[in-house]
């Protein structure tokens, strides 16, 4: 198709650059520096969409990111489809694939559009009144069809191919907009030596100047002008422009979170570029330049393809060299759209008319268009338009003295362009949490009080007519500059001439002589939502405005309301008979525009999503063949399967290994903190539940730390180095809990102790070495220590060397065997734990992982804090009130312990379970009841915390927590299992050697 | 006032809808009322409702601050569930449950219940034990909940990414099938026009400035924006606000106030089927009928009541959406907004009596109020109209933090080992 | 992302390396064996959570790991003073009327 509807010259486009590109399967062609939608209209295409709601057609209607209507899908490569994307921000490039949505089998037919034969029964909030009968309908028929007939694109179902960035700047002054106000702005603070950002969310920096045909800027055409403040701006190091960049998010603290658009608009994109990529800036000052946005006016049929906002007409005719149509009607209540007039008439272009609502409009603007030879027509309405796929002609109608409309005829157009006057974009200000405040002579919002270092800048805050936005954004970017330095100095502001400021605008519905039940004039037009809907919602008793978008939707569209809000609210109002003010405003919310999730996610993606923690000895593992897993940011082995070895095969061969001969283990990951000074053994006394102080230097404490609620928070083995040095071990997901909880207690409840706590995971590898020839393995390698038990029996600590490394070597068990953890500098793990190896090995040992640990343990009855342990229980709970110091007057948890609730019968406690069938594992979780089949919602008397195959008593075992349990020993309950219930008899919680003797051997 | 169906909707399309009346009366307030609720919110107008329907306690005033339904209800991400693990809170959650399920007819208001399943993710082995012990805990209780394997999970869930090379893979699911969503504001609106219907006087723009309590100690009547209205019993059901409210009344709340986010994407076609809750990497997600993610963030570290928070909390839940869907990370962000959620120290509600003789409340809903609205309502109107707690909310006193006899579910699935 | 000075290093720096601590000068009964279980629910659990200004910990978690105390308003997140930890509580009520000043 050829471009019928483009200019013979100007705009900035490259003519010399043809660009092909497809819509809906359709080849066409536009220039280089064409969006999608002003190629689509240089081709004579309006129509390019289908409304939410009636499937209703619609056509381009502005030239910005509020485009409602104009929402294309874009497909690049498997994984790089993108929905919803906005025909006028979308850059052709060779080869563009842009396909329309929310439309079935076709754009021009689509079987949705049925919808609007039913628009009487769907008006607001219908769906709230019907759908209900019958009941089993809503999910199997009634849901399905209104969701299936919702939505706009189609998500993407390939998961994402590109990348995204994150990047982090600061700045003294940060220019959101990049107009005559922002322009003006960033100039006047660059030149006072202010660290400047400008950003803009369109592909080029320069605003309203970029089509502005008729201005002139210091004796220069305005866009001339602007490509010298740019020039000068990029040229100035301090200076960092960013174009295609939207300022979406206003966060406290001068926090301004951006948006850059990076290869979307490239046709071959360099892969090292991310797609996209966020800015958290932080601004010591902010200035706020995001102009105005043209209001819509709500007519009949107001959403006919070929209906646009006239300020759109004007941009794409002058900076594309796109004409919306060949015979234009232009329907206004402000002076602006007589500029669209006049340019359009001198690019060649047939103005049947302008309608004026005013009576009597006049002024420089309306005086040029007069002069062009145009017709203008006061108190003049557009009444209705014909056409089905794109406007044919307008109804046009007199507004008499009282108000009525008689008709005057149809006036043939093939594009209606339109102004209801200018809203000022206060959404990133209202962000800011400034309150906006009604402003009864603009007839709009306006920021209030800064309740940031921010400012507002031109039209965003009603200042209009070019000399007025510029002098405005010198003020701004000069004010915000002298916040930061004392240098700031205000550029002399360059004389304009044209650009006057077009006065005039209208809220809400227009009059017209239609009869009002059958004509519909649309107020959001991505909802379907119109005057009549508006009224009803108020009719019906919703008279917040916040209620009236809720029930109606208006604002709820990916506009957030830009076009829709001010005319929703002045129906509202007039319906009320309340004045705006009183109605209220809705709240602007950040995005401004939406961001991509990608942008968000950034970096986080895959194995950067979290950091990842491995110890020294992790690569060993993994030549071992270990499986992995996740235990906080830790990956720990969890058992080292041979060729052909199930994980139950496995774990019994490694359990047996360790109860027969040796195991070594990786114990690393569990939490290490260095608790040192004259109060050291003070301090511990009051956060563990055991006595501390009498603890002898070169022993080792089993203790356990509440917290101040008398709940078990973790555990773990404490060693006394010396007098006033302790070595404190934690859980592997606990660690930086346990240190934030004493760092707490030692900072702000006894400054006075004089400790110091250090967190040392990180710096000790640990080697856990377990089994009766434990000792036989490590004697050879260990240097300056006594290991005979005698010297160094079960729970103490020696210092020595170890391979020739310094060591902290405990003699401890988790397993029930004798049995070490040498502790050596983490830069030498691996070395020490390789010389270990080698000597398990060569006595038949075996690696093991964190389930035979596990199996071990629970064989011995111990806890694992997390599992036997949930956050309500106390230590008698776990049969561990051996491990609370009766004589210490307090410790942190102490007093919780005495509550009543605490003190009652009936709490659960920790016993063993053996299944009747010793071939039966539990499932941890299972619940256990007294009876095989108790009636529904009989209470549980607990629950099974840990269950395993047991090889050393062949057959299984499990641990539970059970109400009164060791008042049970002997009795049979039962514990659901996914086949049923089974019986199980109630035992000591200590499977494995019950006097310890092999510990301590 | 007309009942609500299709019959009479195309009735009113013969007459342009000019004929609907309005759902809910603009009163001004009566000098005394039997029962005062403070908060028009989900769970205010639910208790108002049924202390009207099943107590006959008809002589009523839900005062509000600002326009009903517009705190917590308006901005939650409506999930609906009860598979809790304590038979304390299986009891509450299931018994909103049960109202859920027909509450469309009840109201004669289509609230949009769609039970279209609740899937909670496990990453960690630690997960797998928490979620069985709940799912063997639910089935004992009656309570619908069930085990899948991940690759189950990604059958009811397609878009699910179940990839062993995941830094969290995905290695099982809790699903409770009749769990799903329902339309936030639909079951405010659907409440406040039974409980007018009944008479009961919703009075917005109203906002509460003081307790007056009598020589005895009890409750008179509350001082408002509007003047001063008698009532012999005051129920607060401020959410976010109550501390502020009991503070008039002189009685401490264990209660911090958070904000809390959400937001949502841009709408698109049906692509999800279901909700998914993943606790570990914190996330949680649903598609609304007009087609939009609907995506729960974490709160904010500090207390606030500012109803906005940090990016970084929005970002952190967004990646952790595009781990588990990596296809939506084309998708945009449309909205992100924030409300107040009051949080008790074992995050279970308190429903009840107070110290005050005839003042009661319902707080401490923390990020999950929505869910229990029906079920809050019933029982906390049971509690209002006898002056005692239904077997239900017995538990969830205010005492029990002074005999220690908590209701943690957050802590039962405490991670440490 | 709030921006909190931390008074030990004297640096303004971002939310992230901080940790929120609860409520300020809630003081840890010294003999809280000779409470009631009203006083000690009293010290566990009951807190101010004012809508206005809050006598608040922080941690410098991410940084040299001090606790310090912090005056901010929980309506406009705003910092109104930042202390160090032992230093007195700030008047409140004063800091209110200079605030509305």
């Amino acid at each position: 198709m050829t471009q019928d509807f483009r200019t013979s010259a100007g705009g900035r486009i490259d003519r010399s650059s043809p660009v092909d590109f497809t819509f809906d399967g359709k080849a066409y062609r536009g220039f280089a520096g064409d969006t999608l939608a002003s190629a689509l209209l240089a081709n004579g295409i309006h129509l390019v969409g289908r409304s939410y709601k009636y499937h209703r057609p619609r056509g381009i209607i502005t030239a910005g990111s509020e485009e409602p209507n104009a929402l294309v899908g874009i497909a690049r490569e498997k994984g790089q489809n993108t929905p919803n994307l906005r025909a006028p921000q979308v850059e052709i490039y060779q080869g563009l694939n842009a396909e329309s949505q929310n439309r079935y089998p076709s754009l021009s037919f689509d079987v949705g559009a049925v919808n609007d034969l039913l628009s009487p029964l769907f008006v607001a909030g219908f769906y709230y009144k019907t759908f209900m009968w019958p009941r089993s309908f809503w999910q199997k028929v009634y849901e399905p069809f209104i969701r299936s007939a919702a939505g706009l694109g189609k998500a993407p179902t390939d998961p994402d191919k590109d990348r995204y960035a994150n990047h982090y700047a600061h700045c003294d002054v940060l220019v959101i907009g990049s107009g005559p106000a922002g322009l003006a702005a960033a100039t006047a603070a660059a030149q006072s030596g202010a660290r400047v950002i400008l950003c803009d969310e369109q592909s080029e920096l320069g605003g309203s100047l970029l089509h502005d045909r008729t201005s002139a800027v210091d004796g220069k055409p305005a866009v001339d002008w602007a490509a010298d403040a740019i020039r000068a701006l990029s040229e100035n190091d301090k200076v960092t422009l960013l174009p295609r960049t939207t300022g979406f998010g206003y966060y406290a603290q001068n926090f301004v979170a951006l948006a850059e658009r990076v290869t979307d608009h490239l046709a071959n994109p360099d892969p090292r570029l991310p797609r996209e990529r966020l800015w958290q800036v932080r601004a010591k000052e902010v200035v706020i330049a995001t102009g105005a946005i043209e209001r819509p006016l709500v007519f009949p049929e107001n959403d006919r393809p070929g209906v646009m906002m006239a300020e759109a007409g004007r941009i794409y005719l002058n900076r594309y060299g796109a004409m919306a149509g060949k015979r234009v009607v232009i329907a206004t209540a402000c002076d602006t759209a007589y500029r669209t007039a006049v340019d359009l008439k001198a690019a060649g272009v047939d103005v049947a008319v302008i309608a004026d609502l005013r009576p009597d409009p006049a002024g420089v603007h309306v005086d040029a268009a007069r002069s062009a030879g145009i017709r203008i027509e006061g108190a003049c309405v557009v009444t209705g338009t014909k056409g089905r796929l794109r406007v044919k002609s307008a109804r046009l109608g007199r507004i008499r003295p009282d108000g009525s409309v008689t008709a005057m005829g149809e006036e043939a157009c093939d594009s209606l362009l339109m102004s209801g006057g200018w809203t000022p974009n206060v959404s990133l200000y209202s962000q800011s949490r400034g309150k906006v405040a009604w402003d009864e002579d603009a007839g709009a919002y306006l920021p209030g009080a800064s309740v940031q270092h921010e400012r507002s800048a031109g039209s965003c805050h009603g200042v209009f007519g070019l000399q007025a936005v510029l002098e405005d954004g010198y003020a701004a970017g000069e004010n915000a500059a002298r916040a930061v330095t004392s240098a700031a100095k205000r550029p002399k502001v360059p004389a304009v001439t044209g650009g006057e400021e077009g006065a005039g605008g209208t809220l809400g519905a227009l009059p017209h002589d239609r009869d009002p039940a059958r004509v519909r004039a649309f107020i959001d037009f991505q909802n379907d939502v119109t005057a009549k809907d508006v009224k009803l919602a108020v009719r019906e008793g919703f008279h917040s405005i916040e209620h009236i978008k809720r029930y109606t939707t208006t604002g709820m569209a990916t506009d957030q309301g830009r076009l829709s809000n001010m005319n929703a609210l002045s129906v509202a109002s007039k319906t009320l008979e309340k004045p705006i003010p009183q109605v209220g405003l809705t709240t602007f919310r950040q995005p401004y525009t939406p961001v991509t999730f990608g942008t968000f996610a950034t970096t986080a993606r895959g194995e950067a999503f979290d950091p990842v923690r491995r110890t020294p000895m992790h690569d060993w593992a993994v030549e071992k063949g270990a499986e992995f897993e996740d235990v906080s940011l830790w990956k720990r082995a969890w058992y080292f399967p041979k060729p052909g070895e199930s994980m139950h095969d496995a774990v019994a061969r490694e359990c047996a290994t360790v109860r027969e001969s040796v195991g070594i283990f990786d114990a690393t990951t569990l939490g290490k903190i260095e608790v040192v000074g004259p109060d050291a053994a003070e301090f511990l006394n009051r956060v563990y539940t055991n006595p501390f102080l009498k603890l002898g230097v070169g022993r080792l404490r089993y203790g356990i730390m509440l917290n101040e609620a008398g709940f078990i928070m973790d555990d773990g083995v404490v060693g006394r180095i010396a007098e006033e040095r302790f070595h404190v071990t934690t859980t592997t997901g606990g660690a930086p809990r346990v240190l934030a909880h004493l760092e707490d207690y030692l900072q702000t409840e006894w400054p006075d102790l004089n400790v110091w706590l250090t967190s040392t995971t990180e710096q000790w590898a640990v080697i856990a070495v377990q089994g009766p020839k434990a000792r036989d393995v490590i004697a050879p390698l260990v240097e300056g220590i006594d290991l005979s038990t005698e010297s160094m029996p079960h729970m103490s600590v020696r210092e020595g060397k170890i391979c020739g490394v310094p060591t902290r070597l405990f003699r401890m068990s988790f397993t029930g065997e004798a049995g070490y953890e040498i502790n050596v500098p983490a830069s030498r793990g691996r070395e020490v734990w390789d010389a270990v190896w080698n000597n398990v090995e060569a006595v038949g040992g075996a690696p093991y992982g964190t389930e035979t640990m596990h199996v071990l343990r629970a064989e011995k009855g111990y806890i694992i804090v997390g599992q036997e342990t949930d956050g309500t229980v106390v230590p008698d709970d776990v049969g561990m009130d051996w491990a609370v110091g009766k004589k210490k007057a307090d410790f942190i948890g102490m007093r919780s312990l005495a509550r009543p609730d605490i003190v009652v019968a009936g709490r659960k406690q920790l016993v063993g379970v053996l299944t009747n069938d010793p071939k039966v594992i539990l499932e941890e979780g299972a619940q256990v009841t007294a009876e095989a089949s108790p009636a529904l919602k009989t209470p549980a008397l607990g629950y099974v915390t840990s269950s395993y195959y047991s090889s050393a008593l062949g057959r299984s075992m499990a641990l539970a927590m059970i109400a009164d349990g060791r008042g049970r020993m002997g009795d049979t309950l039962y514990v659901s299992t996914a086949e049923g219930a089974v019986a199980v008899e109630i035992v000591s919680p200590v499977f494995y050697d019950a006097e310890g003797g092999k510990q301590v051997a | 006032m007309s009942r609500f169906n299709f019959w009479e909707l195309a009735k009113n399309a013969l007459s342009a809808h000019e004929n609907w009346g309005r759902q809910w009366r603009a009163p001004e307030p009566k000098a005394e009322y039997d029962v005062v609720i403070i908060g028009a919110g989900g769970h205010g107008l639910a208790t108002a409702y049924y202390l009207a329907k099943e107590h006959g306690v008809t002589n009523v005033a839900v005062l509000e601050k600002g326009w009903l339904g517009g705190g917590n209800t308006g901005r939650n991400t409506t999930i609906v569930r009860s598979n809790y693990l304590w038979e304390e809170s299986e009891g509450l959650y299931d018994h909103a449950m049960d109202l859920w399920q027909d509450l469309s007819q009840e109201l004669n208001y289509n609230i949009m219940y769609s039970a279209r399943g609740v899937m909670m993710l496990a990453h960690t082995i630690h997960d797998i034990q928490v979620f069985k012990r709940h799912v063997y805990a639910n089935r004992l209780a009656g309570v619908q909940n069930e085990w899948l394997t991940a690759e189950e999970a990604k059958e009811y869930c397609p878009p699910l990414n179940i990839s062993k090379n995941m830094r969290y893979p995905v290695l099982g699911a809790a699903l409770q099938r009749k769990a799903g969503v329902a339309r936030h504001d639909a079951v405010a609106w659907g409440y406040a026009r039974g409980a007018d219907k009944y008479g009961v006087d919703i009075i917005q723009n109203c906002a509460v400035t003081g307790i007056r309590r009598g020589a005895d100690g009890a409750v008179e009547g509350v001082e408002t924006s509007r003047g001063l209205i008698r009532a012999k019993r005051v129920g607060v059901v401020a959410a976010g606000h109550t501390t502020t409210v009991m503070d008039m009344a002189g009685v401490r709340m264990p209660l911090e106030s958070y904000p809390l986010q959400a937001l949502v994407s841009e709408p698109v076609k049906p692509c999800f089927p279901c909700v998914v809750m993943s606790n570990t990497i914190h996330a949680y997600m649903s598609q609304s009928d007009k087609g939009e993610l609907v995506i729960g963030a974490g709160t904010d570290q500090y207390i606030s009541y500012s109803q906005t928070g940090g990016l970084q909390i929005p970002a952190h839940t967004i990646e952790a959406i595009c781990e588990l869907f990596p296809m939506f990370r084309r998708m945009r962000m449309l909205r992100n907004w924030g409300g107040t959620v009051d949080v008790t120290p074992d995050r279970s509600p308190i429903i009840g009596k107070t110290p005050v003789p005839g003042l009661f409340v319902n707080c401490g809903w923390g990020t999950g109020g929505f869910k229990a609205t029906p079920g809050s309502g019933h029982v906390f109107a049971h509690t209002l109209a006898r002056g005692e707690p239904h077997p239900i909310n017995a538990p969830f006193t205010l005492d029990r933090f002074r005999t220690g006899r908590l209701i943690d579910e957050a802590a039962a699935a405490a991670v440490a080992h | 992302m709030l921006l909190i000075t931390c008074p030990y290093c004297g640096v303004e720096r971002p939310e992230i390396e901080f940790r929120y601590a609860g409520e300020a000068h809630i003081a840890r009964p010294a003999e809280p064996s000779k409470l009631t279980d009203e006083e000690w629910a009293e010290y566990l659990y009951m807190r101010t959570n004012p809508k206005g200004l809050l006598a608040e910990r922080w941690r410098h978690a991410h940084g040299c790991g001090r606790f310090f105390n912090a005056i901010r308003d929980t309506v406009s997140d705003r910092f109104v003073t930042i202390y160090k930890m032992g230093e007195a509580k700030p008047d409140l009520e004063r800091l209110v009327v200079e605030a509305a000043q």
